[in-house]
């Protein structure tokens, strides 16, 4: 780790007093910023609705109570559209995985001749990106009926041109006499598949997982489109109808309900999330 | 892509041996078919053929009852003379300008120093990063919340140095600037980690050279860390322009493009055109007018990629 600042700097005291507050400053500001609306979402979900009119500003309310969260179970329906969220979610990370591990695998494995174009074609996708053919990409769903259904959602997750990228990278570094080997050997290539390149394989899925994960449990924009059914709708697209209806206190336990899984996965997986974005950032 | 297997040079072989390898390149092919088989079915139905269609809507009038009709040019005279579009234009090129001034140098800055601390620096990474994984409605309804113009926590706050209260979202000189705020807070922690990275990449002998050389911080900020970072400044540049001139979700929760259409975006009028006016050719010609300018920018970052990344 390198960085401007070199220890003759810091011997000088001023320097290192400035360099000191500048330092401590910025945390304060992070934790202002980062932790501040995530607190301040957890302390408007336990306080009474004249508690937030008479007392804004307070950091706790004189009586916490968690009938908010209750309330945004039992008449908000939160738990179900949690559990869409979840169902949209399982179904898009299983697709992408699918079409990511398997177009890598013909392309940087199997290699036939029209891997070329076809990978040309799936990387010429990346200059477009899908909000340009909503419209179209709506029409496509209604024809093939998949409107109202998760389908809608998991299969134009799997067109995902930069998971089959990574994969194919992926695969074509590895050692190909590997493959060579395995093919002396008399491996047919569902075992070069499964024994050798997948056994190895767990740092891109690793990758590909955790963009599938995060990236559609932030999606709103597609569901909001063709989902409109409201008992299939996922968080995201409920909360956003909800905010005219639900009252202000029980819809911020809402709120915070929607935003603690992600959160807490981040907070236990966070040296991977980080190191992703090392990998995924700009490297490519 | 590389090569990594040599084909066999066919000529001068045994015929046999050159009917085997034809089989084995027969056979090369069908499987590969099937394992892209996935591939296929997903970009040919949910991407191929959408921007082909796309295209296609564009100079066609459909209601999605009657069969589609040629229409020409038409969908797009109609974009070009709609004043709402022009509106809609000047707005997100304000929302992106405003995210450039706003939320450009801010992770910047925020990453320089964050490569400055030795002690808790996985504390500052976590706590920048954690506006990024709030889900986008959830952190809009959040501001939305705190903008609120009586009890938010914004004027709450302002109001105890005694400014505002201020309108934020409802009023159309302030809404824009409401949404920018709020995307900044929201998208700041990715790049703010990219840069980092890309910071502790920085050779230490080049400052080591600039020190011995008499330059003090800020100069090596200027003369090594800058330069250094360059390729990454203009890719972010790149990403967050690609990124913020498809803006739709926060005009669509925070306003629905109001107060007076000050905060109609290009995507959120595609969205009207389509899914509230059923106007689906209008709504297509917009989109291939977006897809076009985006297009620009997607190949420019591309080549940027390729040339950081084979440096």
């Amino acid at each position: 780790m390198t960085t401007f600042t070199s220890s003759n700097d810091l011997r000088r005291p001023g320097t290192a007093f400035a360099l000191r507050a500048v330092q401590v400053l910025t945390l304060l500001v992070l934790v202002a910023i980062g932790i501040g609306p995530l607190y301040w979402t957890v302390k408007g979900a336990v306080s009474s609705p004249t508690e937030m009119v008479t007392n804004p500003l307070r950091l706790w309310p004189a009586e916490a109570e968690l009938g908010n969260f209750a309330r945004a179970f039992t008449e908000l329906h939160v738990g179900r559209y949690l559990a869409n969220t979840v169902t949209v979610v399982i179904g898009s990370w299983a697709v992408q995985l699918l079409v990511a591990m398997t177009a890598g695998f013909a392309f940087a494995v199997i290699r036939p001749r029209i891997g070329r174009y076809v990978y040309g074609a799936i990387l010429a996708t990346m200059f477009v990106p899908y909000t340009v053919s909503l419209v179209s990409l709506f029409l496509t769903v209604l024809d093939v009926n998949l409107l109202d259904t998760y389908w809608a959602i998991w299969l134009p997750a799997g067109a995902n041109a930069f998971n089959v990228l990574l994969a194919t990278r992926f695969f074509e570094a590895l050692p190909q006499e590997l493959y060579d080997a395995a093919k002396v050997d008399g491996a047919s290539t569902w075992q070069l598949l499964t024994r050798i390149v997948l056994p190895m394989s767990r740092p891109v899925i690793a990758v590909i997982s955790l963009l599938a994960i995060m990236h559609s449990w932030k999606e709103f924009i597609w569901p909001l489109v063709v989902i409109s059914d409201p008992r299939l709708q996922p968080i995201s697209v409920a909360l956003a109808n909800l905010v005219d209806s639900a009252p202000l206190d029980e819809l911020i336990a809402a709120m915070a309900m929607a935003l603690a899984p992600p959160v807490l996965v981040f907070l236990v997986l966070q040296r991977y999330v980080v190191a992703g974005l090392g990998f995924t950032g700009v490297k490519g | 892509m590389t090569t990594l297997l040599e084909r066999p040079e066919v000529t001068k072989a045994e015929p046999a041996v050159v009917a085997s390898r034809r089989r084995a390149g027969l056979r090369r092919e069908l499987l590969g078919l099937l394992f892209l088989a996935p591939a296929l079915l997903v970009f040919g139905l949910f991407s191929w053929w959408p921007i082909v269609r796309g295209l296609l809507i564009s100079f066609q009038e459909t209601n999605l009852v009657d069969p589609a009709v040629w229409v020409g040019l038409e969908n797009f005279q109609a974009v070009l003379t709609d004043p709402l579009v022009g509106t809609a234009m000047t707005n997100t090129l304000l929302f992106v300008g405003l995210g450039l001034v706003i939320g450009f140098p801010a992770p910047i800055v925020l990453a320089a120093v964050m490569s400055t601390v030795r002690r808790f620096a996985g504390v500052y990474r976590v706590v920048v990063y954690l506006p990024v994984v709030v889900p986008p409605v959830v952190a809009i309804l959040l501001w939305k919340w705190f903008y609120d113009p009586g009890s938010g926590l914004f004027n709450q706050l302002l109001g105890l140095i005694g400014l505002g209260p201020y309108p934020w979202l409802q009023s159309p000189h302030t809404a824009m600037l409401s949404l920018v705020l709020e995307a900044t807070w929201a998208g700041m922690g990715g790049a703010a980690l990219i840069y980092l990275a890309a910071m502790t990449g920085v050779p230490a002998e080049l400052y080591e050279a600039a020190e011995s050389d008499g330059a003090g911080i800020w100069r090596r900020i200027w003369h090594v860390l800058l330069p250094q970072l360059r390729p990454v400044i203009g890719l972010l540049l790149l990403l967050q322009l690609i990124g913020t001139i498809q803006v739709f979700t926060e005009p669509y929760i925070f306003t629905q493009g109001g107060p007076d259409d000050a905060t109609l975006t290009v995507l959120l009028l595609i969205f009207r055109y389509a899914f509230q006016d059923g106007r689906y050719g209008q709504a297509a010609a917009l989109s291939v007018l977006l897809a076009l300018v985006l297009a620009v920018l997607s190949a420019v970052y591309l080549r940027l990629t390729r040339s950081w990344s084979t440096k």
